[in-house]
């Protein structure tokens, strides 16, 4: 009889999450001068997915009580890759996307054994592993350019039957591929239980080094895939210091949005894409409105700000005073 | 986790013991070889020029690395160092363009600039207990956008006023830059505020556990508070001795200081994790940052090179000495 109580009070991020994408994404359409089409619908889909696929990343780590600084470079480097590899016949494409993605597994794997087995804090660690991410992305595209498989492209990034985005049907293939299982397997019981109290989750036995380093690892493939579909959109390759800082900010602004608990052990990657797409809604939101475009930056940050903010309405259910100090 | 945090306290003690600290020793060795290395690659390198010419180099980083320590010593992290390097000087220069009064006043506005992003960083960590490096990330994506909407997305036209320049090029005492002297005013200011002022013990004692400091009777958050308002004023110094030095304030010149910035002070010894660390380690990783740079600057190493180097190092240092103790 409680049991869709405890389901609600587990879903509430992800519900409210939900909740505001569907306001935001409501007004933005009908004030958008095309109104709710295809088109418009298309458009911001593309958009926000590549958010999407980013933000999952974060969220993999951030349930370890972790967090990667190096997301967005993952998605920068695995865009320059992708320039230069996802192209020709039908199998060398093939080839390529199954390279690049090996990269952003390579890259998470590194990530997760230097933080996991070297005990390193995550905040300096992939701070210092973005920078040699940077680097190599850099090494591979020093000006912007390359190609890649149009036919490809245009597929993953155009509609199916003229009305579903095809990029929305690819960003649920990899929820069910990738989010579902891992979260229903044992290593994803590991990682929220090492991110909700690393000591208990050692002291039962739960297999937390191999939980952590499967997350930093999926946390690697998923900004691949993140940087896959960014080279279906533009068709070339960019080793932009800027963007690659700006992803990693907005996902860490889409997990908190997405009721992701940035303590670890609480959220889930749904509620993350939801925070996604309602944080790449609220930006474009300036748009429709006609206002300045050089407005955004300060707009989202002040949005990124309120967002971190809100978790403080926690403390006035404080008793002990201690609990501040976690 | 306790039997490591009693011998933080009792290495730190007496002096010599903290002097002998291995990471800061290692540090130090590290410099003599890059500075061996160098002189093989090319004989100029020990000369005296050379060394003042890095040193004035250091300095600038040395002043956020400074504040940067001021942060790391709580346990916490400060993040907004690129924004508020580049709002304190953008901030300088606009003042300036004000008549004399703005040009007076050119420097202390730019600082206070970065003192406000300090204090917003600190009510979020102090008070609503937002962990630092989001509320530090969120405040530098504000400070962005406050110069980007400034700006107009270009660089700012102002230029530096004549006292930034003679502050960050200009010798006061013959043969020493006025940038080495002002780093060398603030890093002893440092180490009395560290070593000889009750706020220091609590800074170490926060970083230790606060809920232990807490419950001594120090007033926490008024201390976090100030450590980050602190260290946003020292990076928006850092960013008006940079105006001065390049005689302009640019987009993005304070994106490249925030790895440098953490990577000095954690090469220096100082633990990330808070509560340990001398400032002589902090002023051996701001040299050993700068070396590194100026040797790859030297062997013409392009920039894709640098940062993978620049990467591979600050990783491999930190296994050295950095890890956390062994689970449980």
């Amino acid at each position: 009889m409680k049991d869709w109580r405890y389901w609600l009070a587990e879903q509430r991020g992800t519900l409210l999450a939900f909740g505001i994408f569907i306001v935001m994404f409501a007004i933005y359409s009908a004030n958008h001068p095309a109104g709710f089409t295809a088109n418009v619908v298309q458009t911001a889909a593309n958009k926000g997915v590549l958010l999407a696929f980013v933000a999952m990343a974060q969220t993999l780590v951030v349930i370890t009580a972790g967090i990667d600084l190096s997301v967005g470079m993952i998605f920068t480097l695995t865009n320059c890759m992708a320039s230069w590899l996802v192209i020709g016949t039908g199998l060398e494409t093939a080839f390529g996307v199954l390279a690049v993605l090996g990269t952003g597994l390579l890259c998470g794997a590194v990530n997760g054994a230097i933080v996991i087995y070297g005990r390193l804090q995550p905040i300096v660690a992939t701070i210092a592993t973005g920078a040699v991410f940077f680097g190599l992305a850099l090494l591979l595209r020093p000006v912007p350019g390359g190609s890649v498989n149009e036919d490809l492209a245009d597929f993953l990034t155009g509609r199916f039957f003229g009305v579903v985005p095809a990029s929305l049907v690819s960003l649920l293939v990899i929820v069910l591929v990738v989010w579902v299982p891992f979260s229903r397997s044992e290593f994803g019981r590991a990682a929220y239980a090492a991110g909700s109290s690393e000591t208990a989750a050692y002291m039962s036995g739960v297999p937390i080094r191999r939980g952590k380093f499967l997350a930093y690892t999926l946390a690697g493939l998923l900004a691949a895939i993140g940087g896959l579909f960014l080279t279906f959109f533009t068709y070339t390759g960019e080793a932009a210091y800027a963007s690659g800082n700006a992803y990693t900010l907005f996902s860490i602004a889409a997990v908190v949005l997405g009721g992701v608990s940035l303590f670890g052990g609480k959220g889930s990657a749904i509620g993350a894409i939801f925070g996604a797409l309602a944080f790449r809604t609220i930006g474009d939101l300036l748009f429709v409105f006609d206002f300045d475009p050089l407005w955004q930056p300060l707009f989202q940050g002040v949005i990124l700000l309120i967002a971190v903010s809100l978790g403080a309405f926690a403390l006035f259910r404080v008793r002990n005073r201690l609990e501040w100090f976690l | 986790m306790s039997e490591t945090t009693l011998g933080g306290i009792a290495g730190r003690m007496p002096k010599f013991l903290r002097r002998a600290d291995p990471a800061v020793v290692t540090a130090f060795a590290c410099i003599v070889i890059l500075l061996l290395l160098g002189s093989l690659y090319s004989r100029s390198f020990l000369s005296p020029e050379y060394l003042l010419q890095q040193l004035k180099v250091a300095s600038f980083l040395g002043v956020i690395a400074t504040g940067m320590m001021l942060v790391i010593l709580l346990g916490q992290i400060d993040l907004s160092v690129p924004w508020s390097v580049a709002t304190g000087a953008m901030m300088a220069c606009a003042a300036a363009a004000y008549g004399p009064v703005g040009v007076a006043l050119a420097i202390p506005f730019g600082v206070l600039c970065g003192v406000a992003i300090g204090i917003v960083n600190g009510i979020g960590v102090a008070y609503l207990r937002i962990p630092s490096m989001i509320i530090t990330l969120a405040t530098n994506a504000v400070a962005q956008g406050l110069m980007v909407v400034y700006t107009g997305g270009f660089s700012p036209q102002d230029s530096a006023t004549a006292a930034m320049r003679y502050l960050a090029t200009g010798f006061t005492i013959p043969g020493v830059p006025n940038a080495v002297i002002i780093w060398a005013l603030i890093g002893a200011a440092m180490v009395f505020v560290l070593t000889r002022t009750s706020f220091g013990r609590a800074v170490y004692g926060i970083g230790n556990r606060e809920r232990a400091a807490y419950l001594s009777g120090i007033d926490t958050r008024r201390i976090v508070l100030i450590a980050f308002a602190v260290s946003g004023g020292l990076s928006a110094f850092g960013g008006v001795l940079l105006a001065g030095y390049a005689s302009k304030a640019a987009q993005s010149m304070g994106d490249a200081y925030l790895l440098p910035s953490i990577a000095a002070v954690v090469l220096g010894g100082t633990s990330i994790l808070g509560g340990r660390g001398s400032y002589l380690g902090t002023v051996a990783g701001v040299i050993l940052i700068t070396l590194l740079q100026s040797i790859l600057s030297v062997m013409q190493m392009p920039e894709a090179g640098r940062q993978i180097i620049y990467g591979v190092v600050i990783v491999a240092m930190l296994l050295l000495y950095g890890r956390a103790p062994a689970s449980r």
